[in-house]
């Protein structure tokens, strides 16, 4: 019994860190159609500077940890939103060339990052509360999980309240459904665009200082393995729909967890398999819109 | 040159002209695919590109990465290019055909033609099941998932170490294979190995365009639903192409097996995809001849690139320098990213347009955009809902 509970509370974390990567991919692929492959280096990078400014401050303090979230997060909105002008602006409705860039951004920020911390994995400490673990009903939960199940229930209050009840979220939401009509009525579509990247670069950074403490270290390449994961669960879920990236998101992380107990680690095969009876049953995903 | 025979004396001089134009690609492909084929004969030294002289092995082994790679950015093209099809998960069908032939040696013990036989029909069940699976979806969902099946594919080949080698990769096992082919002394044979691999691929590629099934992959590309109202099947025309280009990919992947004597999980990752997608675009989307270049060019960047990184000159620049040009990826990333502001058609789309702008003739087809107005043609908008 206590198994199938840590199973289930682990899932559920792992499906929180998974929605911080896929909440953004999901909100910029709905609103701007750019699958956004430069994900992954968002992460990374506020990880890497999430890293940085906790060594420097002492890592093993509450204090730092906060810094360094909050640190992700600046980095990664700034990052994005300079992906955004420089890349993604002068291609607008160009997708496929929007797709590309976001590659060759990926290959190379990847790349950089491996010059100047080097390409093994850097191992981080916590606060020591966070490697301690928490009993309940007999299973000994980690509590990194709770940390990150807390993270993305915020980030997905607080943009369901952003796009519901803000003038900006209007927008968003409204050029989503007709941008050019908004468009029309004088308003610039164009800042909603470079919004939505840096609130989907703002998750990944925070999504990353969080990775980094799942796994326990830094690496060049802990974006890209993320980020396979956060497309399948925005197919999964339902390209642009945040609600069905949300379910889906700890839908198949529990699920991973489960093959991974109990099948002998094919956890990610699964995962895959997953997808592809998705597809054939509901090809939009689960709540994507039908086509 | 024989047509000139049949043709009246007075247009004799414009017939023989014309037909020499026609025939003009066909004579410079000879003509191009022989001169490579004496290279290894020759002792021509290209400083800076290549790191030897042609007959010595590191410029052949080099050389014959390079029509690999090349083959396997034709194969990545006639998806790409002719049908418009955004695949993240090339390197599949490329693992496919690299651990396929591999598997088969090593552990059916089964000599080299059998083996090839084997992978090719191993590739195709895995592109049939994979492709039919992708295809339910259409432009950038159908790259997410072509992402997570190649990863699929990445996980099995690291887990299942007794059969794949795991991490370590998997040696080539040389008893069924042919003594000419085995070792760095016979990288000359392995060299024209290579360039027969290449040309069959070119021809395949070169078939798949003109024939009907390619004129329908590429009417699909341009409108899918007008396809649909004249009761033609898209979607099996499709499927088809994706198959043969799995199965062209898995072809250079066994040479690539031979050439390297053995292969590594990455032969399968997606970070091979995205290497192929950088040389087709590099090269020119939906130009077989800017496919080939640009899996050579690549090829030859990246190894040239690496060379470089470790040089002295690099080593003694300050660090602001040193780290982003120690990294050929960084480079060639950024290479990548300029490309496709500033000259999205890549190397052939680029030559093809300056040489119509002379002829001024109205612009061709310019690969790239030509997608994208198909695909935002397509485009329904997608909700955000919260």
């Amino acid at each position: 019994m206590s198994t199938l509970i840590l199973i289930l509370i682990t899932g559920v974390g792992l499906g929180a860190l998974y929605f911080l990567v896929a909440s953004g991919l999901s909100l910029i692929y709905g609103l701007m159609h750019v699958l956004n492959f430069a994900h992954g280096a968002f992460l990374t990078f506020g990880a890497f500077l999430g890293f940085e400014i906790a060594r420097r401050i002492g890592s093993d303090t509450w204090w730092a940890f906060a810094a360094s979230v909050v640190i992700g997060g600046v980095v990664g909105a700034l990052f994005a939103t300079l992906t955004e002008l420089a890349l993604i602006r002068p291609l607008y409705e160009r997708h496929i060339e929007q797709v590309l860039v976001t590659v060759g951004l990926a290959l190379a920020a990847v790349a950089l990052f491996e010059g100047i911390w080097g390409s093994d994995p850097i191992y981080i400490s916590a606060p020591a509360w966070m490697n301690e673990t928490t009993s309940v009903f007999g299973a000994q939960v980690p509590n990194t999980y709770w940390v990150l199940m807390a993270a993305a229930t915020a980030l997905l209050i607080s943009l369901v309240v952003f796009l519901r009840f803000t003038r900006f979220g209007m927008i968003i939401r409204a050029g989503v459904e007709n941008r050019k009509m908004v468009t029309a009525l004088g308003i610039d579509v164009r800042k909603a665009f470079t919004l939505v990247f840096a609130i989907g670069g703002s998750a990944a950074g925070v999504g990353g200082v969080l990775a980094s403490h799942y796994t326990g270290y830094v690496s060049a390449h802990l974006g890209s393995t993320l980020l396979i994961f956060a497309f399948i669960v925005t197919v999964i879920g339902g390209l642009g729909s945040l609600t069905g990236a949300a379910i889906a998101s700890v839908l198949v992380a529990v699920l991973q967890q489960f093959a991974n107990y109990y099948l002998g680690g094919t956890g990610d095969l699964i995962v895959v398999v997953a997808l592809a009876a998705v597809l054939l049953v509901r090809p939009a995903g689960l709540l994507g819109r039908t086509a | 040159m024989t047509a000139t025979d049949n043709s009246a004396p007075a247009s004799a001089g414009r017939g023989w002209s014309s037909e020499l134009r026609r025939r003009a690609p066909l004579l410079a492909g000879v003509g191009f695919v022989v001169l490579l084929a004496c290279l290894p004969l020759l002792n021509i030294s290209i400083p800076g590109i290549l790191p030897t002289p042609t007959y010595q092995p590191g410029a052949m082994a080099l050389m014959s990465l390079a029509m690999v790679f090349a083959a396997l950015a034709l194969s990545y093209n006639m998806l790409l290019g002719t049908s418009g099809m955004l695949s993240f998960g090339h390197a599949l069908y490329f693992g496919a055909g690299a651990y396929g032939l591999g598997i088969a040696l090593e552990h059916l013990g089964v000599p080299l033609w059998p083996g090839v036989l084997i992978a090719l029909l191993g590739g195709l069940v895995i592109a049939l099941i994979t492709g039919s699976v992708a295809m339910r979806v259409n432009g950038i969902p159908f790259a997410m998932v072509t992402l997570a099946f190649a990863q699929a594919g990445s996980v099995l080949v690291r887990r299942n170490a007794s059969v794949t080698g795991g991490e370590e990769g998997l040696s080539l096992n040389t008893e069924g294979v042919p003594d000419a082919l085995v070792g760095v002394i016979n990288t000359r044979n392995l060299y024209w190995a290579c360039l027969v691999m290449v040309v069959v691929v070119y021809l395949v590629a070169l078939w798949v365009d003109r024939s009907r099934l390619g004129h329908l992959a590429s009417a699909t590309r341009e409108n899918e639903l007008r396809v649909r109202v004249l009761g033609l099947k898209p979607n099996r025309a499709r499927l088809t192409l994706f198959v043969i280009a799995g199965l062209c990919a898995g072809l250079a992947g066994m040479a690539y097996m031979l050439l390297q004597s053995g292969t590594v999980p990455r032969a399968v990752s997606a970070d091979l995809t995205i290497t192929v997608l950088v040389m087709v675009v590099l090269g020119g989307v939906g130009y077989r001849w800017g496919a080939v270049l640009g899996g050579v060019v690549y090829t030859i960047l990246d190894q040239r690139l690496t060379v470089l990184a470790g040089s002295d000159a690099i080593d003694a620049l300050p660090s602001v320098l040193r780290i982003p040009l120690s990294e050929p990826l960084f480079i060639l990333g950024t290479l990548f990213i300029l490309m496709v502001l500033f000259a999205p058609g890549g190397i052939a789309g680029t030559v093809h347009a300056w040489i119509d702008r002379r002829r001024h003739r109205n612009a061709r087809d310019e690969g790239l955009r030509e997608l994208d107005a198909d695909a935002s043609a397509n485009d329904e908008p997608v909700e955000v809902r919260a």
